[in-house]
């Protein structure tokens, strides 16, 4: 019931995820420490803002490059009313919807105007909103802060000031937060996706004439899986901000972002929505651990002159590309593709 | 005479710099079974995919129940009751036979009745209900294509060459599917290349060419003229026995 009908399938499969969310769930009192406890939140977040991507490319065939805008939105949403209205729940329920709606607005307009066309087109089309939205955070500084960002204070309950007992403090509170709408979220995503809409979806990536034949209004369905993966999105940008306490174009809306966001659906497995808990918590892993491991390893090997050079910490993301490459070669289908049983 | 259910009128069709038909004009009427015949490249499934609305008539009408669809999109026309089964079989590899017959009911559920009657037709589908489309042999595609097209009751079902490419005895099998749906009195407009099946379950005839419709009368009476069929298919039922 809670998983929709769609459970893993697959032993290892079922044991890799459970793990993840068992770790997850307990992640402040496994590892107290402020950077593990950024990297679960990362992860959390990471996991709706790819399942939401997964919808579309994965379920739908959509290529989109406008995803990290969407993810803007909720995360300028709820620091502009941070910023401008004070640090109050009211602000960023506030902050939230406006965001999310903005969001569902936009990706209506871009879908129903442009999915019309061929895929490579649409791509074409998001990049240059993309890019168009990137320029505009930029530029309008009264509002977003420009290239520098937001900053702002958030509710107390949310602060390391807010004492909870026991050595705990509002950063818990923050991470449970994060964790809860993330679960939720990835749940009524795997909802939509084994819903009968979702069964259209697939039709649809792969024909979209057949689907048509069937009387299946394709453009609506397009439309409609556009604008869930958004507010999806927006709603994940919202939990960054939260978390950061901070919100900039190169924190929710680069380049660079989506590209690691279509890399986290590759390297999980397109089409399986649980292809984004493996892969957001692998990309995050060896983003914030690969070079320090790297680090104790060189040292490890700083008597064997060719194995320190290789190991060199600063090598880090020529490893993280290796291990991407073979990940892609090894499991063509993704990790989860692979592991799950049809 | 049976009430004309589908008219073609005039109907012309361009495929990017082509010119495929040249004003086409036939009808299919409420409860037979038309056969489209016609050599390869005449024009027959450019039509049925021009009165679906999956290329659009240049010029010409395409009349349905009465009603011009011609200017309407696919799934408005498919949605006024018409079913298409497409050359390639048009099934959904990715989803579960299940999944692919729910697609063309638009609900989460499906009727038990027309379920046992489909299962009756092609007991191979009950047996592998629950397994993805791709796996299924070609037949038990084909059979999934025109299930499809039949789990709902449609006025008109529109079957772009079943037969093709199938072993001998699935073709047996679906020629006798098309007999129960005609006895079932279902409008059936068929485009087929395997003339023993078109003499089989055909009622009327219209046979194209470059385009054009250049004969349209019944089908059991081309069957009995072999130098008709010679003249305009270039075969005699007597070599397809």
């Amino acid at each position: 019931m809670l998983l929709s009908g769609d459970p893993p399938r697959g032993r290892i499969l079922s044991a890799m995820l459970a793990t993840i969310v068992a770790v997850l769930a307990v992640a402040p009192f496994l590892f107290p420490s402020t950077r593990a406890l950024a990297v679960a939140e990362r992860i959390a977040i990471l996991i709706v803002l790819t399942a939401s991507y997964d919808m579309l490319l994965g379920y739908t065939g959509i290529v989109s490059f406008a995803h990290t805008m969407f993810f803007g939105m909720g995360a300028y949403g709820v620091a502009i009313a941070l910023t401008r209205f004070g640090a109050g729940w009211g602000q960023v329920v506030i902050g939230a919807l406006a965001g999310m709606l903005l969001a569902i607005v936009v990706a209506a307009i871009v879908g129903l105007l442009s999915l019309r066309v061929r895929a490579i087109f649409f791509a074409m089309i998001t990049l240059a909103v993309a890019s168009f939205a990137q320029i505009l955070a930029s530029t309008m500084r009264d509002w977003t802060g420009g290239e520098d960002g937001l900053t702002f204070e958030v509710p107390k309950t949310l602060t390391s000031a807010f004492r909870l007992g026991g050595g705990y403090n509002g950063n818990l509170v923050t991470y449970y937060l994060i964790f809860t709408v993330a679960a939720v979220l990835f749940l009524f995503l795997l909802r939509v996706v084994n819903s009968p809409m979702g069964r259209v979806l697939q039709a649809i990536r792969e024909n979209e004439f057949r689907a048509e034949a069937l009387g299946l209004r394709t453009l609506w369905y397009r439309t409609l899986a556009g604008a869930i993966a958004a507010a999806a999105a927006s709603l994940a940008g919202s939990l960054l901000a939260l978390q950061l306490r901070y919100t900039g174009p190169d924190a929710t809306l680069s380049f660079s972002l989506m590209v690691d966001i279509l890399l986290i659906v590759v390297i999980g497995g397109m089409g399986t929505l649980y292809g984004a808990i493996v892969g957001a918590t692998i990309m995050t892993m060896a983003q914030y651990y690969l070079q320090p491991a790297m680090g104790g390893l060189a040292n490890a090997f700083s008597g064997v002159p060719l194995m320190q050079a290789v190991l060199d910490p600063d090598r880090w993301l020529l490893w993280l590309g290796l291990l991407f490459i073979a990940i892609v070669y090894f499991f063509p289908t993704g990790i989860v593709g692979r592991l799950r049983t049809p | 005479m049976s009430e004309v259910l589908l008219e073609l009128r005039g109907v012309e069709t361009r495929v990017g710099r082509y010119q495929i038909l040249h004003g086409v004009d036939f009808a299919a009427r409420r409860g037979r079974v038309t056969m489209l015949l016609g050599r390869n490249g005449a024009g027959k499934t450019t039509t049925l995919r021009t009165i679906m609305g999956l290329w659009r008539a240049g010029a010409g009408s395409i009349t349905f129940a009465g009603r011009r669809i011609e200017a309407l999109g696919t799934p408005e026309i498919a949605r006024l009751g018409i079913a298409y089964v497409p050359e390639t079989m048009g099934i959904f590899s990715q989803l579960t036979v299940r999944e692919n017959l729910l697609l063309a009911t638009g609900r989460d559920g499906l009727a038990s009745d027309r379920l046992d009657r489909l299962f009756a037709l092609f007991p191979a589908l009950r047996e592998r209900y629950s397994v993805p489309a791709g796996v299924l042999s070609g037949g038990q595609k084909q059979m999934l294509a025109i299930g499809r097209a039949i789990i709902e009751p449609r006025s008109l079902l529109v079957v772009d060459e079943p037969t093709k490419g199938l072993a001998p005895h699935v073709i047996e099998v679906l020629i006798e599917v098309f007999r129960r749906l005609k006895q079932s009195e279902t409008t059936i407009l068929l485009v087929e290349q395997n003339f023993r099946m078109a003499v089989s379950v055909g009622d009327d005839v219209a046979v194209m060419d470059d385009g054009r419709i250049v004969h349209a009368g019944s089908m059991a009476d081309l069957a009995a003229d072999e130098a008709l069929q010679h003249r305009l298919l270039g075969l005699s039922l007597a070599v397809h026995q």
